[in-house]
């Protein structure tokens, strides 16, 4: 899936994250920020990748701002973001991609 | 070494401190132990003024020097100007290596960071802290060893002389040109001064701070004249909106509502709940809620409480009020309720050594049926963390915990099986403060677990069915079933702080923090 322009999802609420999708050269550049790196920061980045590999995002810069987020929060924010920074939204294959 | 815990307490360390592995709570149990006293400087000149015009003039009387300990309480909390100020003098007069030992520094502490970063402030002892001094202690800033002690343990290792007070510095609501304090009246009321009377009672000086000074004699004394050499009047020594700063609200929330019940049931339900039962608890949003409920079955069953004690809020003082509890004995106020309810003439101030000094001839703690308490995390074990938060950083204090649950027959602690991501359920605790020995029911929102060692209550709790019964790993899976199991955080080798069990013995190390 190629990403076309920048785009975010979620929110800094305390157990949710903000996730910013934005258009790269040459492969995937994950940023985490979490309040919680010390004890969950591996899984986190182990969630956000593989859900970017899922989508079939090969291309782009990812900062996740994570405020205690579950793992389905995570993957829910970066599927949006990754929707709305492929311009994809209104086309999505639900029960598809979207898990 | 492994200690009674299972913690690791490097070789080094024990040299270093002289101090013992914990062995279990009993261990210092009917041991003689020899007292300490203060040296001082009597007052028989009765030409002799105790008022000083500044703390500076106070510290050089007392002959302030490098290397020496300095001695706070903590009843202002977040509202205490007096440690600041002093500290402050001390850093302009260039003095360094001081030992801090309080009762608790809080986040109104934070401007002693540079101090510690400059080397005027290289070895604390306290109940704990948070805000800006956990961080630069757990970050390695510290150049000897932070001390956390409990209330009690606090009292032992003064009174034993394992920790000698040079100059102990008393915030007093109200005092006398001659010394008499007290903690009610002022500007800065905070009803008790508990915690300070062992630092009166075995400091080599005394220096009292009062901003509101009246007439001779302030009587009935909380602190006496004669323990008192000087005192100083400044224009504030505490905020008052920030010294009762635990009024808060009825909580709504639900899930602290199902704690409260939980933790309600679990005391009516167990042997003690009887006429003249004795109970503790905090100022956490469920532990008032569960005060409240348990006051209508209280009434339901026409069943007295013989005595609370501790930290008191207006949920517990209410009792007293409406004559539904004896007597409260009084440690500390969290609120203004509490503070007005000291007018009752069965709310009795307690000194700290009273409260729950382990060393001296019996505490009140030990008479303690119920205490309701809150912790960080809890592991399979029991074993509870009170000052050091998940991620590895310094920010809580013991309090009254590991005292209050080795005292009282049925130790309940509340916990959120969640705080957010963060499991408070777990394999093992990052660090321990209260051992697993003294914890015998965990209520969290999605069960009760009761140590296994404690049958008598699982079985009372069984027979009862009123709360939904879990084993301790149980609860634990839950937590990770929903979080994923955290990774251990990491940690450098160097021991930044000791956790001191109440008896004096190492409950555990405290490492520095690795950067990430």
């Amino acid at each position: 899936m190629e990403i076309k322009k920048i785009a975010v999802a979620g929110t800094l609420e305390s157990s949710d994250c903000m996730v910013t999708v934005e258009p790269a050269k040459k492969g995937i550049e994950l940023e985490l920020e979490s309040a919680v790196i010390r004890q969950y920061g591996r899984q986190i980045r182990k969630v956000a990748l593989a859900t970017l590999k899922r989508l079939g995002v090969r291309n782009a810069r990812v900062s996740i701002v994570d405020k205690g987020a579950l793992d389905c929060t995570i993957k829910a924010r970066v599927e949006c973001a990754v929707m709305r920074a492929a311009e994809h939204e209104g086309r999505i294959n639900w029960g598809g991609m979207i898990k | 070494m492994k200690n009674a815990v299972g913690r690791e307490i490097p070789e080094e360390i024990i040299e270093i401190t002289g101090k013992e592995p914990f062995q279990g709570n009993y261990y210092r149990d009917d041991k003689p132990i020899t007292l300490h006293g203060p040296t001082i400087r009597p007052v028989i000149n009765n030409q002799k003024s105790k008022l000083v015009g500044s703390i500076r003039e106070a510290l050089e009387k007392c002959d302030a020097h490098d290397g020496m300990t300095v001695s706070f309480h903590h009843h202002f909390r977040d509202g205490d100007l007096i440690v600041n100020m002093v500290m402050k003098e001390i850093h302009d007069m260039g003095l360094k290596d001081i030992r801090i030992c309080a009762t608790s520094l809080g986040k109104a502490h934070s401007a002693l960071v540079p101090m510690i970063e400059d080397g005027t402030i290289t070895n604390i002892e306290s109940s704990g802290v948070r805000g800006g001094i956990g961080e630069a202690i757990s970050k390695g800033k510290l150049k000897g060893l932070a001390i956390m002690r409990s209330h009690g343990g606090r009292v032992r290792s003064i009174a034993t002389g394992e920790s000698h007070i040079d100059i102990a510095f008393i915030g007093a609501p109200t005092a006398d040109d001659y010394g008499n304090l007290r903690g009610i009246g002022g500007k800065a009321d905070c009803g008790v001064l508990s915690y300070a009377i062992v630092d009166g009672n075995h400091a080599d000086h005394c220096v009292a701070i009062t901003d509101c000074l009246v007439p001779y004699p302030n009587f009935p004394a909380h602190i006496s004249q004669t323990k008192v050499d000087y005192v100083c009047v400044v224009d504030e020594i505490g905020i008052p909106s920030k010294i009762a700063t635990g009024a808060a609200k009825p909580t709504t929330d639900q899930r602290k509502l199902l704690m409260a019940q939980y933790c309600t049931d679990v005391v009516v339900n167990t042997p003690w709940f009887k006429d003249g039962f004795s109970y503790q608890t905090g100022v956490g949003g469920a532990s008032i809620a569960s005060t409240q409920y348990l006051a209508d079955i209280m009434r339901e069953r026409n069943i007295r409480m013989g005595f609370g004690v501790g930290g008191l809020t207006k949920a517990m003082c209410k009792l007293l009020d409406d004559g539904m509890a004896d007597v409260m004995l009084d440690v500390q106020d969290f609120d203004l309720d509490a503070v007005k309810s000291l007018k009752n003439v069965n709310h009795h101030r307690i000194p700290a050594a009273v409260y729950a000094n382990p060393l001296n001839k019996g505490a009140v703690v030990n008479k303690l049926d119920y205490v309701v308490l809150a912790s960080l995390e809890v592991d399979v074990h029991f074993n509870c963390n009170v000052v050091v938060g998940s991620d590895g950083m310094i920010t809580g204090a013991q309090g009254g915990h590991p005292d209050t649950a080795q005292g009282a027959k049925c130790a309940i602690v509340i916990c959120p099986l969640l705080q957010g991501r963060i499991p408070a359920i777990c394999s093992e605790v990052t660090t321990v403060t209260t051992p697993g020995e003294s914890i015998d029911v965990v209520v969290t929102d999605y069960g009760v677990a009761v140590n296994p060692a404690r049958q008598d209550i699982l079985q009372a709790l069984k027979e009862a069915e009123c709360v939904p019964l879990k084993t301790i790993e149980e609860l634990r899976d839950i937590a990770y079933s929903i979080v994923g199991e955290p990774d251990k955080v990491e940690f450098e080798d160097r021991v930044v702080g000791i956790i001191e069990a109440r008896d004096g013995t190492i409950m555990d190390v405290v490492r520095q923090i690795k950067e990430v």
